[in-house]
């Protein structure tokens, strides 16, 4: 542990920082292991006392979780509304961050600062309307909004629109303009800059904004929970369905908090260079 | 109200060196005919400008509208198939809300003041735990990388799978919490309860610092890999420790980058709702009552749809002022530090 450098921290630092870093990293990995050993037990683990290690593993929760509750449809809605608000987002956002990024144009204050704004609102403000708007477009038009994962894919838009065209700001501005007007030098309009050299060049920051975006809508709870109905409904809402009237399973509740978590953890670690970068862009601004 | 003006960020010093390179021949080129595309499309940043705008007034400026209007109307479950026709009320949303002495009013302003205890406690805490947790991981040491990805792991779990493992933790009977406290520490007497009564206070606390930390952490590291290695380098020079290096650099030249995480998280931690509402369900116990879940209840549970948004507007209300007094302190804070 010998640092090159000639101004090695003296030893209170590093004592403080390992006992700090230690107590930390349990805090940090406690529901982790909670999560990943109950989900290995058997039921009368989990129903009874807490104990540290199993008195048998099984991986019998693992088979439960999909027949217990239609799992495999909640996974499928959620990836349905959250891959397509993700898209949606970030394609509309591209166009957008591009304009604000490379042009002055009237109203471009307004439209930063709004934009900017809406992300300070709780969720709530426009669920209740967008609630209400969905059940009178019903009614009135028969467009199925209310409970279809369509309706559930633009309140997701609420949220994740705005930090799309936010962190793509930050991102684009950091493409240097000599690309764009060489490629319009070049004979590219200015559309064919665009989508021949800013986007590649930007590909790391559009990467790291479709992971968050993806996780932000993989993990949104609050619409979900108002917008959906039995065929629509997302992982969010689905996960507790694992609760009965008499019995809670919480080892597959577990199993399933497991299932899925991995693929968005495994992404994000994985990308987590491009992210960290993208989203202290966008919130450091 | 101004955006904050942009503190420096990682971007730039982690953006590849080939691109450097690379625009290079880009300025030589330059010198060549000018193409004239950029000025006949006036109207093109407009053009680029139209799906963003038509679905800001689709999801946002729209419904923002309509709550408003809603707030002043008697909207009951009567009345959700067509809210148009809802009676007028008036003003009798707003004073329900802020009549204190009735029970309406009398919730709300509880609610107001637990989340108020609550975002300062959380924000104060992840702030905390951030900083500590950055500073600490700013020199490299064995496990860096692994602790650093490891930190991350609860900003990246999605939060109904954490704070339903955290739901199973809090558990009276066969929960890790009161396994740890009651049966090995052999602390108290009965054992407690953690997702009703006054400690759910406590429990919401808990989870809702770890899932918020990690995101300071990573505001924090940025923000520390701006700061120049000179000053450190003059600073050890001139005799000064790792822990007054750590006071007299490291924290003043983050204050910019504090200014807007200690924003960022204030709104996210008083906005929560799904941190309450897979740790409780949909009505959170009185000492817990977020104003999130507190609205969504009387809307959504008592169907006062009226009465939810009014709640609502004055939520909106009172984050903007906050927000606004908050900028205009930071920014003047800063201009007067930079004379």
């Amino acid at each position: 542990m010998s640092s090159p450098s000639p101004t090695a921290p003296p030893r209170s630092f590093v004592r403080s920082r390992r006992i700090f870093l230690t107590l930390l990293t349990g805090f940090v990995l406690l529901p982790v292991y909670v999560m990943a050993s109950s989900s290995l037990k058997p039921l009368e683990d989990v129903s009874g006392r807490f104990r540290w290690l199993p008195s048998g593993l099984t991986v019998r929760p693992y088979l439960d979780i999909w027949k217990t509750v239609p799992l495999a449809k909640y996974f499928v809605n959620s990836l349905i509304v959250a891959g397509s608000a993700t898209v949606l987002s970030v394609v509309v956002a591209i166009f957008a961050a591009y304009a604000v990024s490379r042009y002055r144009f009237r109203g471009k204050r307004v439209f930063t600062v709004t934009v900017l704004s809406t992300q300070m609102f709780p969720g709530i403000l426009f669920l209740l309307p967008l609630f209400l708007i969905f059940v009178n477009v019903g009614n009135t038009t028969g467009v199925a909004l209310y409970g279809s994962r369509g309706g559930l894919i633009l309140t997701y838009l609420t949220f994740s629109l705005p930090f799309s065209i936010w962190m793509l700001i930050g991102y684009l501005d950091s493409v240097p303009r000599d690309l764009d007007e060489a490629a319009m030098v070049d004979g590219c309009g200015p559309l064919g800059a665009l989508f021949r050299v800013v986007v590649p060049a930007a590909v790391p920051g559009i990467v790291a904004v479709a992971v968050y975006a993806f996780m932000t809508a993989w993990g949104e709870v609050l619409f979900a929970s108002v917008m959906t109905n039995d065929t629509t409904r997302t992982l969010a809402v689905g996960l507790q369905g694992y609760a009965t009237q008499n019995d809670v399973y919480w080892n597959q509740v577990m199993a399933a908090s497991l299932v899925v978590s991995v693929p968005v953890v495994a992404g994000f670690l994985l990308l987590q260079r491009y992210l960290v970068a993208g989203l202290t862009a966008g919130a450091v601004k | 109200m101004t955006p904050p003006t942009p503190a420096p960020t990682a971007v730039g010093a982690q953006a590849p060196p080939e691109r450097a390179e690379r625009a290079e021949p880009a300025r030589a080129r330059r010198r060549g005919p000018r193409a004239p595309g950029r000025i006949r499309h006036a109207s093109l940043p407009y053009l680029l400008l139209l799906p963003a705008l038509a679905l800001e007034l689709l999801i946002h400026l729209v419904p923002m509208v309509i709550g408003a209007v809603m707030s002043f109307k008697t909207l009951t479950q009567f009345y959700i198939r067509d809210w148009s026709t809802a009676p007028w009320a008036g003003l009798d949303n707003y004073k329900l809300s802020v009549d204190f002495s009735a029970p309406v009013g009398k919730d709300l302003l509880d609610s107001f003041v637990t989340t108020c205890l609550f975002t300062v406690a959380s924000v104060a805490l992840c702030w905390l735990l951030g900083t500590a947790a950055a500073v600490f991981t700013q020199e490299s040491f064995r496990g860096r990388g692994l602790l650093r990805a490891l930190f991350l792991v609860p900003y990246a779990l999605p939060v109904y799978a954490a704070v339903i493992t955290w739901a199973f933790m809090f558990q009276r009977d066969n929960g890790l919490v009161n396994h740890v406290l009651h049966d090995q520490l052999g602390l108290g007497g009965d054992r407690a309860f953690w997702l009703i009564g006054d400690n759910s206070f406590y429990a919401l606390l808990t989870v809702s610092v770890w899932k918020g930390w990690p995101f300071a952490f990573l505001i924090v590291t940025a923000g520390l890999q701006n700061i120049p290695k000179e000053l450190y380098e003059a600073a050890a020079i001139d005799g000064a420790g790792v822990w007054q290096q750590i006071r007299r650099i490291t924290l003043p030249s983050l204050r910019p980058v504090n200014q807007v995480l200690v924003l960022v998280l204030f709104l996210w931690t008083f906005n929560d709702f799904n941190t309450p509402y897979v740790l409780f369900g949909r009505s959170a116990p009185k000492a817990a009552d977020l104003i999130s879940i507190h609205i969504y209840q009387s809307s959504f549970v008592t169907w006062n749809f009226g009465t939810g948004a009014a709640m609502s507007v004055l939520l909106v209300l009172f984050l903007l002022v906050v927000t606004g007094v908050y900028l205009l302190l930071t920014s003047r804070g800063r201009k007067s530090a930079n004379v």
